[in-house]
C-alpha cells in the first residue's frame, strides 16, 4: 500500500516572476506541494492568483525562477531545466485538458486522439485502434469521425480528455475543466476523471471555480497572490 | 497521418480560392515573360530570317531596321564580286496600310530577290514567290490565306504562300514580294513632293533602283570582319556583321521596349514575392493557437515546421501550375507572339520555391517563438 501513495508531483520551494522591476509579478511564492498517486485535487483562488501558473510549472511549460520539481520520481527542475527534451516528457507523462477544449480543428475527433499516440511512436493501425477504444470509453465512439464543430460541448470535452489520456500520462492537469459545461455535465466528467485517476494509477490536477464540483476532489489548495494557504482538510 | 493536408483538406474551398488568386498572379508574370521573349525572338526573326552573314547598308546609318538606308541596286553586283563572298541579295522593307476584308491590315512589305538571299525561309503553307511580278507571301498573322487577293499602291498581288513567325519590332507582319514589284510599291507610295521631283526626271534613274540593304552570305572559310572592312572603304556605303545587326536590334530598336517590360516584370515580381509571403504568414499566424496546442500536446518542432514549410510550398506549387496551365491556354489569343520556353517556367518555379521556403522561415520563426502556455489560456 506504501506504493500507492507514492508521489507523482513533488514541488518545493518553487517561486515564478514574470517581469523586472516596476513591471514585477510575483506570479508564485514558495510553493510546496505534493499529489501522490490516484489523487484527484482542485486548485482554487481569485483570478490573478497564480493557479494556472502552477499548472504550466507542473507541466513543463513554463521554468519555475526557483525551487525544485519532480515528476514521476525523476527531478525535473532544480533552479534550472534538467531535460532538453520537456516536449517528450510531456508526451509520455502528461496530458493537459484545457478549459476549452483546443482539438486541432482539421483532424475528425479519432485523429485527435490518435495524433498524440504516433507522435509517441505507435503505428498509425495501432494508434487508430486505440483512438477508438479511448472514445468508446468515454461514451463518445459514435461521434468517432465527426469534425470538432461539429461536436457538442460535453462530446468535445470528452474527446479532448481521450486524447489528454491517450498515452497513459500519469499526470494529468486540467484548466477549468468544466468551466464551458453545465453543472449536470460538469458532474460527469469529473466523475469520469476520477474513475481514470484510479484505474490508471494516475493523479489530477484540477483548477476550478466551480463550488459545484468541490466534493469531487481529494484535496482543495488555495492560492491567494502567488501563495499556498493551508492545505483544508480531505473532502470526502 | 500528415496534417498539411490534413488542414488543406479541411480548408478546402479557401485554399483553393488563395491558389486560385495566385494562380492568376503568376499567369500575369508568365505572360510578361512571354511577351518579353516574344518581342525579342520577334525582332531579331526578321534579321535571322535571311540568314546573311553581312548587311550592307547606307554609310553612317545603322539600318536597315534601326535607321533608313538608302543604297544604289547595282551595289549587289559589287558585293558578289568581293572575294569571300557566296551569293548576295538586295533587300527592300517597307511598313505598307492596305484594305483587306473590309479591314486595314499593316503589312511589313519586304521586296527581295528570288533565287538570292533575303526571301522566305521555310513556306508553312502554299509555295514560293516564282513570278517576276504580282504574288505574295504573307505571314499567318496576317489573315490572310493562300488564293487571296490584295491591293498595294496600284497592282493587285496573289497570296501564293504563307509563312509564321515574321514580324518586325512593331508587330507588323511581313509580306514578301519580288524586289522590282517593292521598288514599284515604293514609288507609289512615297509622298507627293518626292513624286513630283521624280516626274521632272531629275532622280529619275538614281531614286527608281534603290535599294534598304544588301545581304551577302560568305564563303565558309572567310571571315565577316574582313570583308565589312573592305565594304566600309567604298563611298557611301557601310557594312555590319550579322552579330552587329542582331546586337543593334537589341540595343536600340527592342531595348526600350525589353526595359520597360524587364522593369514591369521585376515589380510584378516583387508584387507577387510580397503576397506570396503575405498570404504564408497570415496562414501561419491564423493557426498560432493550434501550433501551440501541438506543442503543448508534445509534438516536436519537426512536425510544426513540416505543416507550415508543406502548406507553402503546395501554395507555391498549386498556383505556379494552374498559372502555367492558364497561360498556355490564353497565350495563343494574343495579339502578338508570347513565346514561354520552358527554362523561364522553370525559373519562375525556382522563385516560387525560395519565395515560399523564405516566407515560410517567417511563419515557422514565429511559430517556434509561440509559447505552448497560449494554448491553456485564462
Ligand atoms: N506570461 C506572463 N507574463 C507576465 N505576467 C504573467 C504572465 N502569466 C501570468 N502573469 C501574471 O501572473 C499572475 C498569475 O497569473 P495566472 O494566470 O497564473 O492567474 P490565474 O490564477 O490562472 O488567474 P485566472 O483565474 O484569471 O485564470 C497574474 O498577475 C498574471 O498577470
Ligand atoms: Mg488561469
Amino acid at each position: 500500500m506504501d506504493d500507492a501513495r507514492q508521489p507523482l508531483i513533488e514541488i518545493a520551494g518553487v517561486s515564478k516572476h514574470f517581469g523586472e522591476g516596476e513591471a514585477r509579478v510575483d506570479a508564485l511564492r514558495d510553493i510546496d506541494l505534493t499529489v501522490r498517486r490516484g489523487e484527484v485535487v482542485a486548485l482554487l483562488g481569485p483570478s490573478g492568483s497564480g493557479k494556472t501558473t502552477l499548472l504550466n510549472v507542473i507541466g513543463c511549460i513554463i521554468a519555475p525562477t526557483v525551487g525544485r520539481v519532480t515528476l514521476d520520481g525523476e527531478l525535473v527542475y532544480d533552479n534550472r531545466a534538467l531535460r532538453g527534451d520537456l516536449r517528450r516528457l510531456r508526451l509520455d507523462k502528461i496530458g493537459f485538458i484545457f478549459q476549452f477544449h483546443n482539438l486541432l480543428p482539421f483532424l475528425n475527433a479519432r485523429d485527435n486522439v490518435a495524433l498524440v499516440l504516433t507522435l509517441a511512436g505507435r503505428s498509425s493501425v495501432e494508434a487508430q485502434e486505440r483512438a477508438v477504444e479511448l472514445l468508446d470509453y468515454l461514451e463518445v465512439g459514435h461521434r468517432k469521425d465527426a469534425m470538432p464543430a461539429l461536436l457538442s460541448g460535453g462530446e468535445a470535452q470528452r474527446v479532448a480528455i481521450a486524447r489528454a489520456l491517450a498515452n497513459s500520462p500519469r499526470i494529468i492537469l486540467a484548466d477549468e475543466p468544466t468551466a464551458a459545461l453545465d453543472s449536470k455535465r460538469a458532474g460527469i466528467v469529473m466523475d469520469l476523471l476520477r474513475k481514470l485517476a484510479a484505474e490508471q494509477d494516475a493523479c489530477i490536477v484540477a483548477v476550478t471555480h466551480d463550488e459545484k464540483i468541490y466534493d469531487r476532489f481529494d484535496r482543495l489548495f488555495h492560492l491567494r497572490d502567488g501563495v499556498l494557504e493551508d492545505q483544508e482538510e480531505e473532502v470526502s | 497521418m500528415n496534417l498539411a493536408y490534413r488542414d488543406v483538406r479541411h480548408n478546402l474551398f479557401r485554399f483553393v480560392l488563395t491558389c486560385l488568386g495566385l494562380s492568376l498572379l503568376m499567369a500575369v508574370v508568365l505572360a510578361m515573360i512571354g511577351i518579353y521573349n516574344g518581342l525579342v525572338a520577334d525582332a531579331l526573326n526578321i534579321v535571322k530570317a535571311p540568314q546573311a552573314d553581312l548587311w550592307v547598308v547606307e554609310s553612317g546609318t545603322q539600318g536597315p531596321f534601326a535607321e533608313a538606308s538608302k543604297i544604289p541596286g547595282r551595289t549587289r553586283d559589287a558585293v558578289a564580286r568581293l572575294h569571300g563572298v557566296a551569293e548576295a541579295g538586295s533587300i527592300t522593307y517597307q511598313t505598307v496600310e492596305a484594305r483587306h476584308a473590309g479591314e486595314t491590315l499593316r503589312l511589313y512589305v519586304i521586296g527581295y530577290e528570288p533565287g538570292r538571299p533575303g526571301g522566305p525561309q521555310t513556306i508553312a503553307e502554299g509555295r514560293g514567290i516564282t513570278q517576276t511580278h504580282f504574288e505574295l507571301v504573307a505571314d499567318r498573322q496576317t489573315g490572310l490565306v493562300v488564293g487571296d487577293r490584295i491591293r498595294l499602291g496600284r497592282n493587285s498581288f496573289a497570296v501564293v504562300g504563307l509563312v509564321e513567325d515574321t514580324m518586325n519590332s512593331g508587330g507588323d507582319p511581313a509580306a514578301f514580294i519580288t524586289l522590282p514589284d517593292a521598288q514599284t510599291l515604293q514609288s507609289q507610295l512615297a509622298p507627293p513632293a518626292q513624286r513630283v521631283q521624280t516626274a521632272r526626271g531629275a532622280g529619275l534613274l538614281k531614286s527608281a533602283d534603290t535599294v534598304a540593304a544588301v545581304i551577302a552570305r560568305l564563303e565558309p572559310a572567310a571571315d565577316p570582319l574582313g570583308v565589312a572592312t573592305t565594304v566600309r572603304q567604298w563611298k557611301h556605303l557601310g557594312a555590319l556583321t550579322q552579330a552587329e545587326q542582331e546586337a543593334i536590334l537589341i540595343g536600340s530598336v527592342v531595348d526600350r521596349a525589353k526595359r520597360q517590360i524587364g522593369l514591369f516584370l521585376g515589380i510584378l515580381l516583387t508584387v507577387s514575392a510580397v503576397v506570396i509571403a503575405l498570404i504564408i504568414y497570415t496562414m501561419t499566424m491564423e493557426k498560432l493557437k493550434q501550433i501551440a496546442t501541438l506543442k503543448l500536446i508534445g509534438a516536436p518542432d519537426r512536425t510544426i515546421v513540416s505543416l507550415i514549410v508543406q502548406q507553402s510550398l503546395a501554395l507555391g506549387m498549386v498556383g505556379w501550375s494552374f498559372g502555367l496551365i492558364l497561360i498556355l491556354l490564353v497565350k495563343d489569343y494574343f495579339p502578338r507572339r508570347v513565346v514561354l520556353e520552358p527554362v523561364n517556367a522553370a525559373a519562375l518555379g525556382g522563385i516560387i520555391i525560395v519565395v515560399c521556403i523564405v516566407a515560410s522561415g517567417l511563419g515557422v520563426r514565429a511559430a517556434l517563438k509561440v509559447d505552448p502556455a497560449t494554448a491553456i489560456g485564462g
